[in-house]
């Protein structure tokens, strides 16, 4: 057999059968589940009289739709708090471990996920999202799919999938001081555009993607989709390891070694074949920011929005006069000039507390920009904020003048109360700036955590970098 | 799952690409715990000058008159034609549920977000990925001729013009079986089951730690 990259490594040892037509039953080892695109898959299930194949396979979690205010009084809105209930019903009925909403290892689900040690490496993993993706970061195949799907990967264990292609995007070289995984991810996004991985799982590879940390790779894994693919994936290495042990869900004692040996194959094989290579210089990668409404439309944080008129595609051309019109921005604007009223820190992209300390490193002992007027820090889960109050975190928030609020997807895409009014701009960690995305009319503009403080306390966006923290 | 084979129908032109899930169908109505009902807030944020929200009468709502779908000449439309990378974003299912809510059938683009096209053939809706330039004749076409129709031939893989014009396309087998038969997944696995439990029987001895929790 030829050299295998790792995503053929992941998709064969998987495989139960496969069709003529190359149609294949993937078996899935883990599989997440929040409340929103799991009731009409629970009902299903219910409708046919059909029970999960392996419940001790699925791990549930409220996230889109709880509050990240106090929650001692519940969920205020009914449809919200039905959705929540459905999902604790559906779990109790059905056997299926949940981290309900008052229980300190609820999050995000694609926080919860790898800090738990729930998603390992090697693991096929679904969720009906598509920011799983995330979990390749541990080297597993991890992809979103829809609610049907949802009530297929619970009734059978398995997703009906053909293999995607191969592609290859390494980020050469190192990046310099005060440029994250964010704005790696942002720079490739840029390059390849937001079809540019469509059909294709996506490797990351390079000195500059090794260099990061496993919290890192899972910021860059997120936002595969971002460019298209259903998945992107970050060989094994030390660091891999490291992160997994110990975990609660991770094998322990003998089966610890025997994973652990198993897991070190997990990497492509030198000379394996990619349909498609992107090649990237680490150290021209700037700080990245957000000025349309797809995450394709990005800019380094020194130039200016771009200016339709330069564009020769009359319906790129359109897009962009459209996106210019939504975000009430004018072309040849510098980046630097354009002031935020909102802060937006945390989702599945950046929350974890890696994130959070880089806010604030940079806020520290600094206030809140008078044209600010809110800045919401959500932590990705119950963990991550109780980690960063240990370190004191939450109190340099609260002293820039920062609200400080419970876990969840919160202001990522506005399913509970926290959304942008029309026209309102935000810096936010996220990772769509699509039309409405955090509230219909709002403005969202995609950057790092670091930058995203630096909007905070200087009010417009700036190089972190230039800044004397 | 209603089977699709061929439909004569009306198209509409919604001439933008990257058109997302989020605006296809925005979050707030995600809260529907039902599969049903999504049509009259399909495209909410394009198709009505206020806001929406869950249970409003859309009946009631101020339309938005330069969204194309609000067009008289486009009521009743089943085939949406699109641009680049439709579908992209969120994996949200409800995308479709909305889609075939409102009555269209198929949709033509020169390329589809992976995720919703998968979701596409799931729920009776035919994606069609046609060449580009295939897809900006039809869109020229379509704007003069009021009561512009195609005819979208699954069983063929055609799509035929008014003036006769024939454009072939691609589909992968499976999906195109499923789509025809109107087939259930989950039947159709599950007439693997001994398979299933076998690979599972094997996957516990290779590696046994994926089944300790």
């Amino acid at each position: 057999m030829s050299e295998k990259t790792l995503y053929d490594k992941l998709w064969d040892r998987h495989v139960v059968r496969c069709d003529d037509s190359g149609t294949c039953l993937l078996y899935i080892d883990r599989h997440l589940v929040h409340e929103v695109t799991s009731p009409q898959a629970f009902e299903g299930l219910r409708l046919a009289g059909r029970q999960p194949w392996r419940p001790g396979a699925n791990l549930a979690v409220p996230d889109h739709n709880v509050p990240t205010t106090d929650r001692s009084e519940g969920i205020a809105d009914p449809l919200s708090r039905l959705r929540v209930e459905t999902l604790d019903a559906n779990c109790a009925d059905f056997g299926i471990t949940e981290f309900a909403m008052n229980d300190i290892r609820q999050g995000i689900v694609h926080i919860i996920g790898p800090e738990q040690g729930a998603t390992l490496p090697g693991m096929t993993i679904v969720c009906g999202d598509s920011h799983t993706s995330t979990h390749g970061a541990l080297g597993s195949l991890a992809f979103g799919i829809g609610t049907s799907e949802v009530e297929h990967a619970l009734a059978t264990q398995c997703i009906i999938q053909k293999k995607a292609r191969n592609m290859l995007v390494s980020v050469d070289g190192q990046v310099g001081v005060g440029i994250t995984a964010k704005d790696i991810m942002l720079a490739i996004i840029g390059k390849i555009g937001t079809a540019g991985g469509t059909g294709y799982v996506i490797e990351y590879a390079g000195d500059a993607i090794r260099a990061l940390s496993m919290e890192g790779r899972m910021t860059v894994c997120n936002m595969s989709i971002e460019a298209g693919a259903r998945a992107g994936m970050i060989a094994i290495d030390k660091k891999t390891i490291d992160y997994v042990k110990g975990r609660p869900y991770a094998p322990s004692g003998a089966l610890w070694g025997k994973a652990k040996t198993d897991w070190q194959s997990l990497h492509s094989d030198s000379n394996a074949h990619y349909d498609r290579v992107v090649h990237l210089d680490a150290d021209s990668i700037q700080p990245q920011v957000t000025w349309g409404t797809s995450p394709e439309m990005v800019v380094a944080v020194g130039d200016c929005v771009p200016d339709p008129a330069t564009e020769l595609d009359p319906v790129k051309r359109e897009g962009m006069q459209a996106a210019l019109a939504y975000m009430g921005l004018t072309a040849n604007t510098p980046m630097t000039e354009i002031y935020p009223e909102t802060v937006f820190i945390g989702s599945c992209t950046n929350g974890r507390i890696e994130d959070l300390r880089a806010v604030a490193e940079v806020v520290k002992g600094h206030k809140v920009a008078a044209n600010i007027k809110r800045v919401l820090v959500v932590p990705g889960s119950g963990l991550v904020k109780q980690q960063a109050e240990a370190e004191g975190l939450d109190k340099i928030f609260k002293q820039a003048g920062f609200e400080w609020r419970e876990p969840g997807c919160s202001m990522c895409l506005a399913m509970n109360d926290d959304r942008l009014s029309p026209q309102e701009r935000c810096a936010s960690t996220s990772n769509r700036n699509f039309e409405g995305r955090q509230g219909q009319g709002g403005r969202t503009h995609l950057v790092s955590p670091a930058m995203a403080a630096a909007v905070a306390i200087i009010g417009h966006f700036v190089d972190v970098r230039t800044l004397e923290v | 799952m209603q089977a699709f084979c061929r439909l004569n129908g009306l198209v509409a032109p919604l001439d933008r690409s990257n058109v997302d899930t989020d605006a296809i169908i925005p979050k707030q109505f995600l809260k529907s715990i039902k599969r049903t009902g999504f049509g009259p807030n399909l495209f909410d944020e394009w198709r009505y000058l206020d806001h929406g929200e869950l249970g409003m009468d859309c009946s009631k709502r101020p339309l938005n008159p330069d969204f194309v779908l609000n067009q008289p000449r486009y009521q009743g439309a089943q085939i949406l034609l699109a641009r680049d990378n439709f579908g992209c974003g969120s994996s949200r299912e409800h995308a479709p549920w909305a889609m075939f809510d409102y009555g269209f059938r198929v949709v033509i683009a020169p390329s589809f977000a992976d995720i919703f096209a998968n979701n596409c053939f799931k729920n009776g809706i035919l994606p069609v990925v046609l060449p580009v330039e295939k897809v900006a004749r039809l869109f020229a076409e379509v704007a003069p001729t009021v009561g512009y129709k195609l005819d979208v031939d699954l069983e063929k893989q055609q799509v035929t013009t008014p003036a006769g014009e024939v454009f072939e396309f691609a589909v992968d087998v499976f999906r195109k079986k499923c789509l025809l038969e109107g087939l259930d997944d989950i039947s159709l696995t599950l007439q693997h089951v001994e398979e299933i439990k076998a690979f599972e029987a094997r996957r516990k001895i290779e590696e046994p730690w994926l089944f300790s929790s």
